[in-house]
């Protein structure tokens, strides 16, 4: 079987986020950029199944700007054999990704496709899930825990409640929570290997997909700071400010 | 038109969760309809429309519902949804599941884990951890949109007395099956509505040492929480994990136990009214946001303050 990718490059999650003054997003200027981390764990499950003899292929996809495609190499590093990149620069959002997605899957026949569960700069947790009911596939969020069965996936996932267990027919959308797998690093001659392994380049229009978003941003602020607060010397300090102070305990 | 709010309902009680979700709907238009989905929902059914505030509830009772499996729910509400100019669900692992499948449904855009209405088209989300806050404008016709529970108060379980309506069940896709579940059973308060919570980080340093905060917990009444770390070791369950990928929290007092505050922690607990950190290395990012802040060494202070709060 076939295992397609989709990788999104964002904010690294160790950059402190600065919003612009004209209150139209946030800086991205010189700012440093990575694979956002679940798709990391993504592609590193996928490899994983190909390791395991139960993937042929692994592909990886990102739409967004040129320097997508560093994304979609560090994604063949790691083990991807080849990528394909939709370039676009700009926002675009869930529904549009859904359908450009949509439109790749069509052409590449993958049995199970795993996205991240959350893209770490909008936050959304939707893409996967609009995937599915495009394609009308299964659907397996939040995975924790995933096995290749005969025509289905056993899959755990991760609820508020604790854990759950799902059986998905294939062909079938997985997103990854964080306790699935810890990506590996890309060693120094599978970086170079990388350099020779196939990128197809297209555009949103190619795949019959329009990328304008449906939600105007208005704008966005800064979030009201916290106060600064008080360093207490001991546990009886602590104690009696939380009871006379506070009023909370 | 009015609102449709998804509701969660365990035992033939309705989630507290759907209660935000309830409050929300009533800030986007002024009639909010509840549905209720599942196997002898009679008494689920009954309880929603007892919220005060509801208007109607639809009740469809069907197998194909019984574990809230997104591919049967989605058809369901999509096809319910024409009737309404929102369709609304609180953030939780079940609306982060179903809803982006009935946005794609009707092809509109989902607003994700709202955190303020402005009007029936306009609504606040974080974005970036919470880093920055965007305000966003949908002219889809059916706005789909899932809720932040702590930014809205809790609907009065009490006092409504809504008309129930039989809907059709739209049939089991057969895409999907449940298999069980390990749930962590707990006496104590649920994390994201506790008015206390406790949480520990890698500082603890083994799943053992928790039962320090446990005990504290107890006598506090609280909910006992972690960072990714901590849960990453396994020294807690996943669904302790409080953070921008876990649960968010805002309680009246929140207790930061060897946690050092990364964004993504912070993005989970930095609306809680009051802050006390316990950290030993005084440059923790976490004393930033702390009201009260302790530099010791917990193994220390933890025992302390458990005899502290028997005074
Ligand atoms: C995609 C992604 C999503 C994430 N989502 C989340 C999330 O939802 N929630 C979350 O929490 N994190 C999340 N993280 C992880 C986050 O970046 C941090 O790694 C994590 O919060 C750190 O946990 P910690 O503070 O327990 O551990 P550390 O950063 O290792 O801090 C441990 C702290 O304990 C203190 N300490 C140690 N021993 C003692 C002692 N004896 N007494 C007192 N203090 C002591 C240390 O001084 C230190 O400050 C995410 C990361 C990524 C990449
Ligand atoms: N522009 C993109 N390119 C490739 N994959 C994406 C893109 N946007 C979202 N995804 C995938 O969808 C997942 C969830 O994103 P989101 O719904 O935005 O939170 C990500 O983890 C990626 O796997």
């Amino acid at each position: 079987m076939k295992v397609l990718v989709p990788v999104k490059r964002v904010i690294d999650y160790n950059v402190k986020v600065r919003v612009k003054a004209d209150q139209t997003g946030v800086e991205l200027a010189n700012v440093k950029m990575s694979m956002n981390p679940f798709d990391e764990i993504a592609i590193e499950e996928a490899i994983r199944m190909k390791e395991a003899g139960k993937a042929e292929e692994v592909i990886a996809v990102s739409i967004g700007p040129q320097q997508a495609q560093e994304t979609i190499r560090t994604a063949l590093a790691m083990g991807a054999d080849r990528g394909v990149h939709v370039l676009h620069d700009g926002v675009v959002e869930p529904l549009a990704v859904a359908k450009m997605l949509k439109a790749i899957v069509e052409k590449e026949g993958p049995t199970v496709v795993i996205l991240g569960k959350q893209a770490i700069d909008d936050d959304c947790n939707q893409t996967g899930q609009m995937l599915s009911a495009l394609l009308g596939w299964s659907q397996a969020t939040f995975a924790s825990k995933i096995e290749v069965g005969d025509g289905e996936l056993t899959v755990t996932r991760e609820v508020d409640a604790g854990l759950e267990t799902i059986k998905v027919k294939t062909p079938a959308i997985v997103t990854t929570d964080l306790r699935l797998n810890e990506p590996r690093y890309a060693s120094l001659p599978n970086i170079m290997k990388a350099k020779k392994k196939p990128i197809e380049a297209m555009s949103p229009a190619d795949l019959g997909v329009d990328p304008t978003p449906r939600l105007a941003t208005l704008k966005v602020v800064e979030p009201a700071k916290r106060a600064g607060g008080v360093k207490v010397a001991d546990v009886a300090e602590l104690v009696s400010k939380l009871k006379n102070e506070a009023k909370v305990i | 038109m009015g609102a449709l709010v998804f509701a969660e309902h365990a035992d033939g009680a309705i989630n507290p969760a759907t209660l935000h979700a309830v409050t929300a709907a009533g800030q986007m238009s002024d009639s909010v309809t509840v549905l209720v989905a599942g196997t002898n929902v009679g008494s689920a059914a009954e309880a929603a429309a007892k919220i005060a505030g509801v208007a109607k509830v639809v009740r469809v009772d069907s197998s194909e519902y019984e574990h809230t499996l997104a591919e049967n729910l989605a058809p369901l509400i999509a096809g319910l949804a024409s009737g309404y100019s929102h369709v609304v669900a609180t953030a939780t692992t079940v609306g982060k599941n179903i809803m982006p499948r009935v946005a794609a449904l009707l092809d509109v855009a989902q607003v994700s884990d709202i955190i303020e209405v402005i009007d029936a088209d306009t609504f606040v989300r974080p974005i970036y951890a919470g880093n920055a806050l965007a305000t966003l404008k949908s002219s889809d016709t059916v706005k789909v949109v899932t809720v932040r529970g702590t930014n809205f108060e809790p609907a009065e379980a009490g006092g409504g007395s809504a008309e129930i309506e039989d809907g059709a069940a739209a049939g089991d896709q057969g895409l999907s099956s449940w298999v069980g579940q390990a749930l962590s059973k707990s006496d104590r308060p649920e994390l994201t509505s506790a008015r206390v919570v406790i949480s520990g980080g890698r500082g603890m340093q083994n799943g053992e040492n928790f039962a320090m905060l446990e005990e504290i917990a107890d006598k506090l009444g609280a909910a006992v929480g972690a960072s990714r770390a901590a849960v990453d070791a396994g020294f807690v369950p996943n669904d302790y994990q409080v953070g921008q990928t876990g649960k968010v929290v805002a309680p009246d007092l929140y207790i930061a136990v060897g946690i050092s505050g990364a964004i993504q922690h912070l993005a989970g607990m930095k609306d809680s009214k009051v802050i006390v950190a316990i950290n030993k290395d005084e440059e923790a990012p976490i004393f930033q946001v702390a009201d009260y802040g302790l530099v010791a060494d917990l193994f220390k202070a933890i025992p302390e303050l458990s005899q502290a709060l028997d005074g």
